[in-house]
């Protein structure tokens, strides 16, 4: 399957031949990473090997479009509850620079004693199986060719079915996963006994397979009272798991500490936060760290989201991180929509470029409170693990309600989560293993007669399937209602005739966002707020965001709606794209000809950049071709630009009208036309006009010859130039 | 399951650590994990699970509807401390059968009472 960046993924060459699909490869990857790479202007510390496609960030525009990549793996977790959906998204956030997919699960798939077959619609994350794993690691096979990166694909091996998720993972080329009892016993209510004992197992064959694990620590971030005060208890959290990984034989490599800045705005955030996140990294040395941005205090306005998560990622670079997790910024306000994965993706693309190379400049300074601090963080910690002991261990401490308690240990409020060792989901189903106990195949973990014989013992029935992977036994669906296929009759229905409907979330939902400022009372403005997009047509108008700008002044809202309709694509007006000349044919035009032009900033306008960028020959502008021309400068009278084109004997003048403000820009244009006129060179010259605010459209309505808007290059320009005046030569 | 109320006495409770050095209180984090963790070890390498079972069963080259219905029927008969792939490995044997064959003749029924012997 290969991809093309003009063409939609095919979603039925996903689903073709799934029961032959076989992943490529097993394992995690890391970027491979330079210590100083020349990219366009600069050269970059800590970056990685650049993508074949991507969007650079919207400022790259003014650096060559360079899109430098971070030395570290970004990861965006995706869930709309339809894997098929989910697998655009993930193409547009490998485009952005994400190389770790973290699917979420379906709700409840953690209580299900089996695994899921088929592909059922999740709820709030997908349900995860074979099926769905297939068509998901193919897609991205062919996603990962297009960007020329590899791409880690992660979900979670947690619940009552573990051992059974941690095996499909291993067979289906699954490359990150969750995996902490912990996470099960405190969140899950799932029995102690069956999560550790379940647990050995998971994480032998994980281990085997190259798979990385990720562990639960940062929830107790997201669900303290006031999540600097768990610190103590996360690195407990953090060291079983990591003891646990250790003594069934995972290696220090492939053991990731989940870690989350525990604070936000306006809390000193790098204070709190800087010291634990030294001090783990200290106690974890050896270890991996995957940073993942703050939960615990997102609100609703996702430009607050995302300056906390600028100070995460700072922190990330000033203490490390493997893997730079991302969380939306809507997150705070609904189920991700998929283009604040890649708002999310971005932000830690554009902070890490951005404060490349930041431990030349800087380093901590161990002289202050820091130290203090860390020690403190770390003895606390130590306290905890001696009441544990003197509890009587792990169990007991947990029936004892010492976990996610909202006091900073040593102080205790009474309201940790208890769980009683022998309840909750699954109790009683762990068994004594016999002692004539067997289990014929790879990567089990504990007592079992047929180890230690040498050959593996599942070569005598011909190769257990993570030697053998031919032998998996393939189920499609076990149910005909409620499977992609159905699902997708009606969006490939409406691809085929070319009807097109906004979305967020999932294929044609038509959720639209609007913004609007009302100047009243907060409660007035929301009202009207609210009325004003139902007149706009949008259904089931809900506010998803408010700000106070002034309690009498006015607020802004963002709010969404449903627009009940779809397009037609076959009626749509299209603008027909020029073809440019080569440089070549401009050039050999010009030249000989030493056309002039004139060109200026006109009205009370400083701006000179944007000119510069169609002029210069340096910014590749229109010199290079051979044009004479006369940059009269900033702030021009439009009588002396006019002097200066008769003087010149100029064919073209150019105007740059940056401030739009009141219709600026469009006086100015009106004018240059309207004098021309006057002076009566209006057909000897070719008037033209550029600027942010400036389109063909409305500079033709003032009268000029054409306008070019944001991003306009010099051979754009040039080709306009060539063809009109050519035209007026034959 | 009584959770405990305390305030902050950790100036206390740290006198004891403040002689360790940063090393020595990272060894002593080190060992009171490994403390805690051994016995978690020890039951994970002598018990097993239906889940882990079904693992077996999956790794053997069965689906996952055969895996729930073998190991839910090995549990009623008080079997899988022995392990589902070890009697379904060993009835092959003794059958002379591949274990797909062995575990289909378990499925439709067949074999139970050898294997409670």
């Amino acid at each position: 399957m290969k991809l093309e960046p003009d063409q939609k993924l095919d979603i039925n060459e996903v689903l073709n031949d799934l029961d032959q699909y076989r992943p490529r490869r097993k394992g995690w990857t890391w970027r491979t990473k330079f210590a100083d790479q020349q990219i366009g202007p600069f050269i970059y510390k800590d970056s990685s090997v650049s993508l074949q496609h991507s969007v650079p960030l919207p400022a790259a525009e003014h650096f060559d479009n360079i899109d430098p990549q971070c030395d570290v793996v970004i990861t965006t977790e995706i869930a709309s509850g339809r894997f098929e959906d989910d697998l655009r998204r993930m193409r547009m956030a490998a485009w952005h620079g994400a190389d770790h997919i973290m699917v979420i699960r379906t709700t409840g798939q953690s209580h299900i004693d089996g695994l899921i077959e088929g592909t059922p619609e999740g709820v709030g994350g997908v349900p995860i199986s074979r099926k769905q794993l297939r068509a998901t690691r193919k897609a991205l096979d062919a996603i990962e060719d297009e960007v020329g990166r590899p791409i880690n694909f992660h979900s979670y091996v947690s619940g009552v079915a573990g051992p059974e998720i941690a095996v499909l993972f291993a067979e289906e080329g699954v490359n990150g996963a969750h995996q902490d009892p912990q996470y099960n016993v405190l969140y899950r209510d799932i029995n102690m006994h069956r999560s550790f004992v379940d647990a050995a197992e998971s994480k032998t064959i994980m281990a085997e397979a190259g798979i990385l694990q990720l562990d639960g620590a940062h929830n107790a971030n997201a669900t303290a009272k006031e999540a600097w005060k768990v610190t103590p208890e996360l690195f407990v959290q953090h060291a079983i798991n990591t003891a646990y990984s250790r003594a069934v034989g995972m290696s220090a490599e492939l053991i990731a500490l989940s870690t989350v800045p525990p604070t936000a705005p306006p809390a000193p955030k790098l204070r709190l936060d800087v010291p634990y996140a030294v001090a783990l990294r200290e106690l974890f040395a050896g270890y991996k760290f995957r940073a993942q941005q703050n939960t615990r205090y997102m609100q609703a306005d996702t430009a607050e989201s995302t300056i906390t998560h600028v100070l995460d990622t700072l922190i990330s670079r000033l203490t490390s991180a493997d893997i730079q997790s991302t969380i939306t910024p809507d997150e705070g306000r609904n189920i991700p929509w998929h283009y604040n994965n890649i708002a999310g993706v971005n932000t830690a693309r554009q902070t890490l470029m951005g404060v490349d190379g930041l431990d030349q400049l800087l380093e901590l300074k161990q002289d202050g409170p820091l130290r203090d601090e860390i020690r403190e963080l770390k003895e606390r910690a130590v306290l905890f693990l001696e009441e544990m002991v003197e509890q009587g261990g792990y169990y007991a401490a947990v029936a004892a309600g010492q976990f996610v308690d909202s006091g900073y240990f040593p102080e205790r409020n009474g309201d940790g989560i208890a769980r009683d060792p022998g309840g909750g989901d699954g109790a009683d189903t762990v068994i004594v293993r016999e002692p004539d106990y067997g289990a014929p195949v790879c990567s089990h973990f504990g007592n079992n007669i047929y180890e230690g014989g040498g050959a593996k013992v599942c070569a005598e029935y011909g190769g257990c399937t993570l030697c053998m992977p031919e032998k998996i036994r393939y189920i499609d669906e076990l149910e005909r209602e409620d499977t992609v296929e159905q699902r997708l009759a009606v969006p490939l229905a409406e691809r085929a005739q070319g009807l097109l409907r906004p979305e967020v979330e999932k294929h044609g939902d038509g959720v639209v966002c609007v913004t609007l400022f009302v100047p009243d009372t907060p409660i007035v403005a929301e009202e009207a707020a609210l009325e004003m997009v139902r007149h706009m047509g949008l259904k089931d108008p809900a506010v998803i965001s408010r700000r106070v700008m002034h309690p009498a002044e006015g607020s802004v809202f963002e709010i969404k709606g449903t627009f009940d309709s779809a397009i037609s694509k076959t009626r749509l007006a299209l603008p027909t794209k020029v073809e440019l000349l080569t440089e070549a044919e401009i050039e050999a035009w010009v030249r000989p000809r030493a056309i002039h032009v004139v060109a200026a900033t006109v009205g009370e306008d400083e701006h000179s950049v944007g000119l510069h960028e169609i002029l210069d020959i340096k910014h590749g502008g229109i010199e290079k071709y051979g044009f004479c021309c006369r940059d009269l400068g900033t702030s021009v009278p439009i009588d002396r630009l006019l002097d200066a084109a008769q003087q010149t004997g100029a064919r073209a003048v150019l105007i740059s009208t940056i401030v739009a403000h009141a219709g600026a820009h469009e006086r100015n244009m009106r004018r240059l036309h309207e004098v021309a006129l006057e002076r009566g060179v209006r057909e000897r010259l070719l008037l033209i006009a550029g600027g942010p605010q400036v389109s063909d459209e409305a500079a033709r309505a003032c009268g000029l010859d054409a306008g070019f808007g944001r991003g306009t290059t010099g051979r754009e320009v040039a080709s306009f130039i060539v063809r009109r005046l050519r035209a007026t030569e034959s | 399951m009584s959770s405990a109320q305390r305030t902050d006495d950790f100036q206390a409770r740290r006198a004891r650590l403040r002689g360790m050095s940063d090393a020595e209180l990272h060894e002593h984090f080190w060992h009171l994990v490994d403390q805690i963790v051994a016995p978690l070890i020890a039951e994970a390498r002598t018990h097993t699970s239906p889940s882990i079972e079904r693992s077996v069963l999956l790794r053997m080259g069965f689906s996952s509807v055969e895996c729930k219905q073998l190991v839910e029927q090995m549990r009623g008969y008080g079997l899988l401390g022995h392990g589902a792939g070890r009697l379904v490995f060993e009835l092959a044997k003794a059958k002379g059968v591949g274990v797909r064959e062995a575990g289909e003749a378990l499925l439709a029924g067949k074999h139970w009472q050898e294997l409670s012997q």
